[in-house]
């Protein structure tokens, strides 16, 4: 691998943009209804009720986000824990939208929280309830966004000029990939194992019990992989460069195994715990049911060749569904899959949408800051063009 | 080389990860027992004549506002148990509605608040300690100053108990705490006091259980005397004819035991009382908690694992980019 040529550079260019103006647009949106939502209460913008006390804010926001926020995390478990250093160029910009992506389902928590001016009270010992998965959740996902910070340290000390500092971070950073490998593991499995006190509540399509966390890590490891095929393809059109195939089609022979691992743990436990069935009944829990389960087998065809993974359109057509199979299992277990008796309904209000969309939004145009003032992405190189 | 990299690291992983599974029988719960002095309400549905007094009972003593659910909002109305409501009763209706307590044809009366369970699921999912079991009563009380309005405990509960006031920006969750703020002045649950029929009894679930026993006993159609109020307190008991009780007591066994407990004629669940398995869910979450965190071995085994093989394979170089695969 030609070294100098591949160390990341700023991208450099204009900031704004139609687009970029309108992510701006869209965000300022939802900094609008959020200060409506702080004024005057849950309720006078969510479709929130004591039937469905989670929304999308929840289920979406924090549950899917943070699992679509996992490609730092699967790269990082490839590359510094599987040696595969042949993907090192894919780590920075995968540990960028994890950085944003983590950082805002944190963040979008406190929008939830109804007393949010005491959310410290999780992390002060004598409030701290370490039996509630909720208390696990929140204390990982907190230490893996700090560090997460210190793991992308090295973009900002390169850019501001400290070396001294860089070289004395460097040499700690292998524990910090460490315990950035380490956080996610136990948190996305939690983020499962926060439906097994639900019991009967949820459907026994996603009802798995102690198979929870083994099938929220899994898919969100998934995720993460699918994450980095997606956001390469869209940043190489985005800024007009090259894409990577090179890295890509051996990272999608690494994910096409672990979804048949993945698809073959969420058939077994179906089956074993007799919730199969349950798919053939006429009702909206099995409808969704077969959609997700057909966004996890589609690309169990479609990407079982060598030759098609180094179809670009391929890689992305399969990523796209996985992460809307990983999506859709989480929504289904959270909302679509959440029974609790007769006469409750929800369906998130545009309000609550909207919000979502801004947070996205403002996602997508932090992260386009950064590359373009920090050096994030891999040097284009020529020769590839 | 790099093939037995790669399975070095997932032994070390997967030695970590046993040495965690290893620890888990020992920190296995069951479901948790009832407390030493375990207080909580009977409620027998064949006694109630849907008279709303222990509604309104609750209402006051807990300092709740009315509730409309009528066109002219003249009085408190309240159809489900809400943030403004932490106690309902409600009726089961079937066909000519000619037999009281009977399933076909008939009408039944249903309270709906806290069961204050034994192994509650709202104080296992809370993360701030802001719902508790009181050691000796069993009674499961709310804490707004410690609350964070998460409503896990919401989502969590099967019976739907605690609510959350969605309509103020200062929430905070309501359901019943069996009134535990008037026992300083030698008060129990408002809804048992004013109780006309004695269909709502408040005491221990040692006495309660044994008035379970001795309804259940009585020849349906016989008489005998029903208490009023509270077990073990002042006589306040009127002569009555037992009824028809179903051998099924609600919450004995249920979710590992409530500590309010019902009888009626008609089944619980066209009563709108779920179904549930006799372990808590609680005991299920916490054994899976436990397992993978107790102690923090297993996290702490895999960080040094993690640790050790990123070390070798993270180079402190300045350059990036300098890895061969």
């Amino acid at each position: 691998m030609a070294d100098h040529a591949h160390a990341p550079r700023p991208l450099g260019g204009n900031l704004l943009t139609p687009f970029t103006l309108l992510l701006g647009v869209l965000a300022a949106i939802a900094a609008a209804i959020l200060l409506y939502r702080f004024i005057n209460g849950l309720g006078a913008v969510t479709n929130l009720n004591d039937g469905y006390p989670w929304g999308i804010w929840i289920a979406y926001d924090v549950v899917v986000g943070s699992a679509f926020a996992c490609g730092g995390y699967a790269m990082a478990l490839l590359v510094y824990i599987f040696n595969k250093g042949q993907y090192h160029p894919l780590v920075r910009p995968a540990l960028l939208a994890s950085l944003f992506g983590y950082t805002l389902a944190g963040v979008s928590v406190i929008f939830d929280l109804g007393r949010w001016w005491n959310f410290w009270h999780i992390f002060w010992p004598g409030y701290a309830q370490v039996n509630s998965v909720m208390f696990e959740v929140a204390v990982c996902v907190s230490a893996y966004i700090v560090v997460m910070w210190i793991e992308f340290s090295p973009a900002f000390l390169e850019k501001w000029g400290m070396k001294d500092v860089k070289q004395k971070l460097n040499k700690l950073l292998f524990f910090f990939i460490a315990l950035g490998v380490l956080l996610p593991s136990m948190h996305q499995s939690s983020l499962g194992s926060l439906l097994v006190i639900f019991g009967r509540q949820i459907h026994p399509l996603w009802q798995s019990g102690v198979l929870l966390p083994v099938i929220y890590l899994m898919t969100a490891i998934l995720l993460g992989f699918a994450v980095v095929v997606f956001e390469a393809t869209l940043s190489s059109a985005g800024f007009g460069r090259p894409l990577e195939t090179k890295v890509l089609t051996p990272l999608s022979k690494i994910m096409y195994w672990l979804l048949a691992a993945y698809v073959v743990v969420r058939v077994l436990d179906l089956v074993f715990r007799g919730a199969l069935g349950t798919a053939f009944a006429a009702t909206w829990q099995a409808f969704w049911f077969w959609v997700e389960t057909a966004a996890f087998v589609v690309p169990l065809a479609l990407l079982s060749t060598e030759q098609a993974r180094r179809s670009a359109a391929k890689l992305f057509t399969g990523a796209v569904l996985l992460m809307l199979g990983g999506m859709l299992l989480r929504i289904n277990g959270f909302l679509v899959g959440y029974m609790t008796g007769d006469g409750w309904h929800y369906f998130p209000s545009f309000a609550e949408l909207m919000v979502t969309v801004g947070i996205i939004a403002f996602e997508i145009l932090a992260y386009i800051y950064i590359v373009r003032n920090y050096p994030v992405l891999p040097a284009a190189q020529p020769a590839t063009r | 080389m790099d093939r037995r990299k790669f399975f070095k690291a997932s032994l070390a992983g997967g030695a970590a990860l046993a040495t965690g599974a290893a620890s888990c029988p020992a920190q296995a719960r069951d479901n948790k027992s009832l407390p030493p002095e375990a207080l909580g309400l009977l409620f027998d549905s064949t006694l109630c004549v849907g008279c709303k007094a222990c509604v309104a009972a609750c209402k006051e003593a807990n300092g709740m506002p009315p509730e409309f659910s009528t066109q002219d909002q003249y009085w408190d109305t309240p159809l489900d148990i809400s943030g403004k409501t932490l106690n309902v009763i409600k009726a089961y209706k079937h066909g000519t509605l000619e037999k009281k307590d009977g399933e076909e044809n008939g009408f039944a009366f249903i309270k709906k608040s806290c069961m204050h369970c034994v192994d509650p699921s709202c104080v296992s999912a809370c993360p701030v300690q802001a719902m508790k079991k009181d050691p000796k009563t069993g009674i499961v009380s709310y804490d707004k100053d410690a609350c964070i309005g998460c409503r896990y405990c919401v989502a969590a509960c099967p019976f739907g108990v605690p609510r959350f006031t969605y309509d103020s920006p200062t929430p905070r969750i309501s359901k019943c705490q069996l009134c535990v703020h008037r026992h300083k002045d030698g008060k129990y649950a408002a809804c048992a006091e004013v109780c006309p029929t004695g269909a709502t009894l408040y005491g221990t679930v040692a006495d309660i259980n044994k008035e379970i026993a001795r309804r259940k006993a009585l020849k349906p159609g016989e008489k005998t005397q029903f208490p009023r109020g509270r077990l073990g307190g002042p006589d306040q008991s009127y002569p009555g004819v037992a009824a028809k009780y179903l051998d099924h007591t609600y919450g004995e066994k249920e979710f590992g035991g409530t500590q309010m407990l019902l009888l009626s004629g008609v089944s619980f669940q066209k009563l709108g009382y779920p179904d549930l398995p006799p372990r808590s869910d609680a005991a299920l979450s916490e054994t899976l908690q436990h397992t993978l965190y107790g102690g923090l071995i297993a996290p702490i085994a895999v960080l040094g694992a993690l640790t050790f093989v990123a070390k070798r394979n993270v180079k402190p170089e300045d350059e990036e980019g300098g890895h061969h695969g």
